[in-house]
């Protein structure tokens, strides 16, 4: 019989895991004080990012480095753009 | 300029980004990944991001034309003035301790929502819509003034961002005495 699998979406990283190895990364996250959201039905958990390191790197001021895909796919940094001011402007459809 | 539709798919703002033919990079971002970096909760969100990569002016709230004035309340030369005198070099630079002072830092809770997101949108994906409606219902509720999550995952909920649903929220919202747009206060 195959084994259960679990996938675990690690700050957007994708894995699928056997049970035991899942509940290890889940205990690890929660006891991390990391933000754990579960669905059982799915078999599916997504860890994310403590409000303390997010806001650590903010009030560093260092602008956190992302990289986002434009609508050809073609992957885009803010750290490409070093020595340019830069506008960052979040908008969207809805 | 760099430019990013926090949009449920690239399909979603290409007809904005076409009819924009913009020649900065425009991007897409499905994930809010952006979202959780910079603690955004809305959209428009403008950040000024200076030449070593510093945030020169954090999460403000800015339109590019007047033609929600009347209903956002916010004047778009307020800020493209301000945004041309910086780019000129004629804006003193805003001492760390006052950016930190206008920054809005997340909270557990706000954290909480995005992972709740994060497994919404994962489920979305993989085609489990009725389990993503879950949990983008769930980010609500622990983050009631993250709209980036309660009207950005209407459109993926079956729900018109625009309707009365959107309405009857801002309502509500208002009504408690919130803003639904927290520009940065005038220099």
């Amino acid at each position: 019989m195959a084994e259960t699998t679990y996938t675990i979406i690690d700050d957007g990283r994708v894995a699928v895991l056997g049970a035991r190895e899942g509940a290890e990364l889940l205990r690890r996250a929660e006891a991390e004080g990391r933000p754990v959201a579960v669905d059982h039905e799915a078999r599916a958990a997504y860890l994310g990012v403590t409000a303390r390191a997010r806001a650590a790197a903010l009030a560093s001021l260092e602008a956190p480095d992302f990289t986002l895909p434009d609508l050809e796919g073609r992957l885009h940094s803010l750290s490409e753009h070093r020595g340019k001011k830069v506008l960052l402007v979040a908008y969207a459809s809805w | 300029m760099i430019s990013v539709a926090v949009d449920r798919g690239p399909e979603a703002a290409r007809p904005w980004i076409e009819a924009a033919r913009p020649t900065h990079p425009s991007l897409i971002d499905a994930r809010h990944r952006l979202a959780d970096l910079y603690n955004m909760v809305n959209v428009p969100t403008v950040v000024w991001i200076d030449e070593r990569g510093r945030i020169a002016r954090p999460n403000d709230v800015a339109f590019g034309t007047d033609t929600f004035r009347r209903i956002t309340g916010i004047e778009a030369a307020r800020h493209q003035d301000a945004l041309r005198a910086w780019v000129r070099g004629e804006l003193p630079v805003m001492p760390d301790e006052r950016v930190r002072a206008l920054q809005s830092l997340p909270t557990d809770a706000d954290q909480q929502a995005r992972a709740e997101f994060g497994l919404g949108q994962w489920l979305w994906e993989a085609g489990r819509s009725d389990a993503a409606a879950r949990h983008f219902v769930r980010a609500g509720e622990l983050a009631p003034h993250d709209f980036m999550i309660r009207r950005g995952t209407m459109p993926i909920r079956g729900i018109d961002p625009m309707g009365p649903q959107f309405r009857s929220m801002l309502e509500e919202w208002t009504a408690a005495g919130h803003r639904y747009y927290r520009p940065l206060p005038d220099a």
